[in-house]
């Protein structure tokens, strides 16, 4: 029992992650009828808001201080952040160590900002091209998106931890009753599962209680009848857009201390994503957000050590055996309404 | 000639001439001079040259000719790749084997992968085949580690049975790739001035294979079973209210683009034997999605020429330094010399990428028809221009 | 007995009744019409018998056959050929190979893998396009681009694709929609031509009852998913309950 709730908590950091950014795909895909491959890429520039952040705090002055000396002798230089100098460094190092959930707010500007540039620069001409040339722009997209993040922060990983108070794991299994030290759970992955939560529940509430979220919603249901009502819809999609991005900006920004953020992270994540979005069904968002945190966990439960031994590997593949078994049988998806995108 | 119409067979001479002539065509500039830097004569560039040529020419008859977009090509050369790899372990060093081997071992994968996808079309399509490349990818960095050697690829050793041939060497080394006792790796040099030019064993064999490959594709091209996959490609409903299955046809096309995928790999496993998961990631499919379209999708000649130019501009790109800029934009007066060099400098070298990445946004939304599309823009205006100078550039033709 | 019999064919979309005991007989070498209102269910009844839909009950027989859960390309092999209401040809391919199309597929059936032969070299389909582009006077137009012909040249080959198969039933769903009268008109004299020709049964669906009076021997009027009446088009026109239902529309 214990090990089975051990591995579903362990699976919701990751399906999290899957569910914004799928989340993101859907409602691009819903509204916009763009499938668009450079979702993935936006993931990555959110956890690379968090790097960046982290290294404005850290920008720092150098001091010599004569009365310490190094081990060749010479006087010591310190290194003192502007924050710490500016706030003191009682509230500067505060600042430096939340510099990745200060980043949320860093971000969300920043994401909105290159969604709407996306969106009205490029995207905009591709609503009547076939989907094959939405994903091959958007592809193009991705690399260049990427590899201008490598080009400013190098090939390789870098660490950005989550604030000192919640670095730690704590004890879940005590709290359910079970022995000690059998459900260890890490503090951030708690606190990215319950962002994960009011993010997406922001923009359902956003969806379903808005005047523009209704209109949202019709034109996910029918594009052209709320285009003849007179209501400016390309408009709306346009801030549609910006919100998707913001939300894989922010899963990205968050995500930052579970893995330290590379530039190709938004591809490995691109691809599962699509699979989420496929198997919960192109355009639904309940559909998005379920199948995420059923993918997560279900890839959990597969890393298991007793599941590995009885079929080697499995962990592995099980996300996209169960897209392409549901692909097959089920082609909307989970929660998918017939007809889209078939042919 | 060779049943094909006189266009074709001009198509066909032009591409035969440039791959045979390569080592002098790729390498105009004297060996000390400058400019040798754009030299590309060189045995392995010259055989990626041709080898990503098959795998694109492949994908082509596939996207270019069906229309469906696949994302997972690159496991069919994986396959090929790992296939040609043990053939060279366990049977002989010839490539003759690990080649047919590579290309029957791919051509099942495909029959398989190919006969699930294609129960869907569109973008359901390509991402069924996305999983299953991830798939496939993931399989052999991990349980199927035994086949594949996982992260360090499956390379050659002495312990190899190698039955057909000798495990190791006289002096103890491992034995070397060869057709029937000519060594791939045996490059004859000639020097001619100040010139150099490299005769490759396998880059000979690997084009001969090459302008069989595109031979064949200008067959499909031209033959009824070509026009049928057009038809999938123009219009699915009227295709099956005319009688015609279109799931077979596909099929048949997926298969064939996976075979020339599995040649592609196993050649490259016999010009260097190893193989490496890394060969079979998505984002190596992505690659030859590119060199499709860049070059124009649907063409004969447009694959051949983007993985050429691809292949090219990656080597050429990625060797090019700050000090190279600094020399080029000498003349300038230091501070715009500086300028210009921290300008350029994000493209090139490791930005490479960076520079493909646009080029293949700009011909997607500017260029549909790539660089074969391009050339017939220049041609057409050319022509306007003069119009009572006849013409007679034939590289770039259209599928129709 | 009829070449084409349909008999209680039921179809629902969730509450709606798209078809209700649907009974319908088509004489063989006849041209007979379905007309109705919009949203009579005439297209639903089409898309049953070419396998786009399959009935929720009733039987669907083709020259003694059912035509139930075989797929499209099955029931052309059968010898039913279909026209669309917007023409469906192949845009990307030239008028020329457009015609070769079907008479490959009659030739070779379904399926085929004739990889390596050269197309030119099939000299005898080749022929047959030719002639068939003939008789529609498009022989002109036979390396044209045909997605840049005109709708009613579209139209025209439609309609030569089908032909060429030699079909043994040819289904029409409203030919002339959005034609101009000329276009029309043209369309009018091609069908007529052909039905003196050629040994060949037509189910036309349509609206313009120009179209219908011109060409039909039998109609069958639908409404709300029923046939209110079957006659000849002289009885047809002065039949009240059609009157009613229908014609008292326009009239």
């Amino acid at each position: 029992m214990d090990a089975i709730i051990l591995q579903i908590l362990n699976g919701l950091d990751k399906g999290s992650a899957y569910a914004l950014i799928a989340l993101g795909l859907t409602l691009i895909f819903g509204t916009l009828g763009v499938v668009n491959f450079a979702h993935g890429a936006l993931f990555m520039i959110g956890a690379f808001c968090a790097v960046t952040l982290s290294k404005i705090l850290t920008l720092s002055f150098e001091t010599v201080d004569e009365t310490r000396t190094d081990f060749l002798g010479n006087p010591l230089k310190v290194k003192t952040p502007y924050v710490e100098a500016w706030f003191g460094p009682e509230t500067g190092g505060m600042l430096i160590d939340w510099a990745v959930p200060l980043a949320i707010l860093f971000s969300i500007p920043i994401m909105i900002g290159i969604g709407f540039i996306m969106e009205r620069g490029l995207i905009k001409h591709f609503y009547k091209r076939p989907h094959a040339d939405q994903i091959l722009v958007t592809f193009g997209l991705a690399i260049v998106l990427q590899e201008v993040i490598k080009y400013f922060y190098g090939a390789n990983p870098i660490p950005t931890p989550a604030p000192d108070a919640l670095t730690g794991s704590f004890d879940f299994g005590v709290l359910l009753g079970f022995d000690p030290n059998a459900v260890i759970y890490p503090y951030w992955r708690l606190v990215y599962f319950v962002f994960a939560a009011i993010v997406i529940g922001a923009v359902f509430a956003f969806l379903q209680f808005t005047t523009f979220g209704m209109v949202v919603r019709a034109g996910m249901a029918d594009r052209e009848t709320v285009g003849l009502l007179g209501i400016n819809i390309d408009r709306r999609f346009t801030i549609m857009f910006g919100i998707a991005a913001a939300v894989a900006g922010l899963a990205g920004v968050m995500y930052a201390p579970i893995n330290s953020p590379n530039y190709h992270m938004g591809m490995d994540f691109l691809v599962l994503s699509f699979v989420v979005v496929v198997v919960g069904g192109m355009g639904s968002l309940p559909g998005a957000v379920l199948a995420g945190f059923l993918l997560g966990v279900l890839e959990s439960f597969a890393s298991m050590n007793e599941i590995k031994s009885i079929i080697p590997g499995i962990d592995q593949i099980i996300i996209y055996l169960v897209a392409i078994i549901i692909l097959l049988t089920r082609p909307r998806g989970l929660m998918g309404r017939k007809g889209v995108m078939e042919d | 000639m060779l049943g094909l119409n006189k266009k074709d067979t001009t198509l066909l001479i032009i591409v035969a001439a440039l791959t045979l002539l390569a080592p002098f065509i790729l390498n105009p500039f004297p060996a000390d001079s400058a400019l040798a830097q754009f030299n590309a004569g060189y045995p392995d560039l010259m055989q990626r040259f041709v080898i990503f040529g098959i795998f694109a020419i492949g994908f082509n008859i596939l996207f270019g000719l069906t229309g469906y977009l696949s994302f997972g090509h690159a496991a069919f050369l994986g396959v090929g790749s790992y296939s040609a790899v043990w053939m060279f372990k366990l049977l002989s060093m010839n490539v003759i084997p690990a080649i047919i081997l590579s290309v029957i071992v791919a051509g099942l994968f495909a029959l398989l992968i190919g006969f699930i996808s294609l129960r869907r079309s569109g973008i359901y399509f390509s991402i069924l085949t996305l999983a299953f490349a991830q798939m496939s990818f993931n399989l052999a960095y991990s349980v199927l580690t035994p086949i594949t050697n996982g992260e360090t690829g499956l390379q050659l050793t002495l312990n190899d049975p190698r039955i057909l041939g000798v495990s190791a060497t006289a002096d103890g080394s491992i034995p070397v790739t060869n057709l029937f006792g000519i060594e791939m790796r045996g490059t004859y040099e000639m020097v001619a001035g100040p010139w150099s030019f490299q005769f490759n064993t396998g880059y000979y064999l690997c084009a001969i294979i090459m302008l069989l490959a595109f031979y064949l594709a200008v067959r499909i091209f031209r033959s009824p079973f070509g026009m049928m996959l057009r038809a999938i490609k123009s219009n699915n409903t009227r295709m099956s209210y005319t009688g015609l299955n279109a799931r077979p046809y596909a099929l048949a096309a997926f298969v064939i683009s996976g075979m020339y995928a599995g040649l592609a790999g196993g050649l490259m496993a016999s010009m260097d034997p190893l193989a490496g998961a890394e060969r079979m990631q998505w984002t190596a499919s992505g690659e030859v999605v590119l060199m499709t379209i860049l070059g124009g999708a649907g063409t004969l000649i447009g694959p051949v020429l983007g993985a050429g130019f691809i292949k090219y501009f990656e080597n050429i790109f990625s060797k090019i330094n700050d000090n190279v800029l600094h020399s080029w934009f000498s003349f300038m007066p230091d501070g715009l010399e500086d300028a210009m060099v921290a300008l350029v400098y994000p493209f090139i070298g490791k930005g490479w990428h960076l520079t493909l990445g646009i080029l293949f946004m700009l011909v997607v939304i500017f260029l549909p028809g790539g660089l074969v599309e391009g050339g017939q823009r220049i041609m057409r205006a050319f022509k306007r221009r003069k119009p009572d100078e006849t013409s007679s550039e034939t590289t770039t033709e259209p599928a129709e | 007995m009829g070449i084409l019999e349909v008999k209680d064919v039921n179809k629902r979309f969730g509450g709606l009744q798209a078809l209700g005991n649907v009974n319908l007989s088509v004489v063989e070498n006849s041209c007979h019409a379905i007309i109705g209102p919009n949203g009579a269910g005439k297209s639903t009844l089409l898309n049953c018998l070419v396998g786009k839909l399959i009935p929720d009950t009733g039987s669907v027989m083709f020259d003694g056959q059912s035509v139930l859960g075989r797929k499209p390309y099955e029931i052309n092999q059968m010898g039913i050929s279909r026209v669309f209401q917007t023409p469906e040809i192949f845009g990307d391919l030239s008028v020329l190979e457009n015609m070769m199309i079907p008479i490959f597929a009659k030739r070779d059936g379904a399926f085929r893998m004739h990889a390596v032969e050269h197309t030119e070299n099939e000299k005898e389909i080749v022929d047959q396009a030719e002639h068939m582009l003939d008789s529609l006077n498009m022989a002109d137009k036979r390396h044209f681009h045909s997605a840049s012909m005109s709708r009613g040249d579209k139209r025209r080959l439609e309609i030569g694709m089908c032909l060429a198969q030699n079909p043994r039933l040819l289904l029409l769903d409203e030919p002339t929609a959005g034609m101009a009268r000329a276009d029309t008109n043209n369309t009018i004299d091609l069908l007529k031509q052909i039905k003196d020709e050629r040994d060949i049964t037509i189910a036309i669906i349509e609206h313009d009852m120009h179209v219908v009076f011109s060409l039909a021997e039998r109609i069958t009027v639908l409404a709300q998913g029923t046939p209110l009446v079957e006659d000849t088009p002289d009885k047809i026109k002065g039949h009240p309950k059609v009157r009613e239902a229908y014609l008292g529309e326009t009239a």
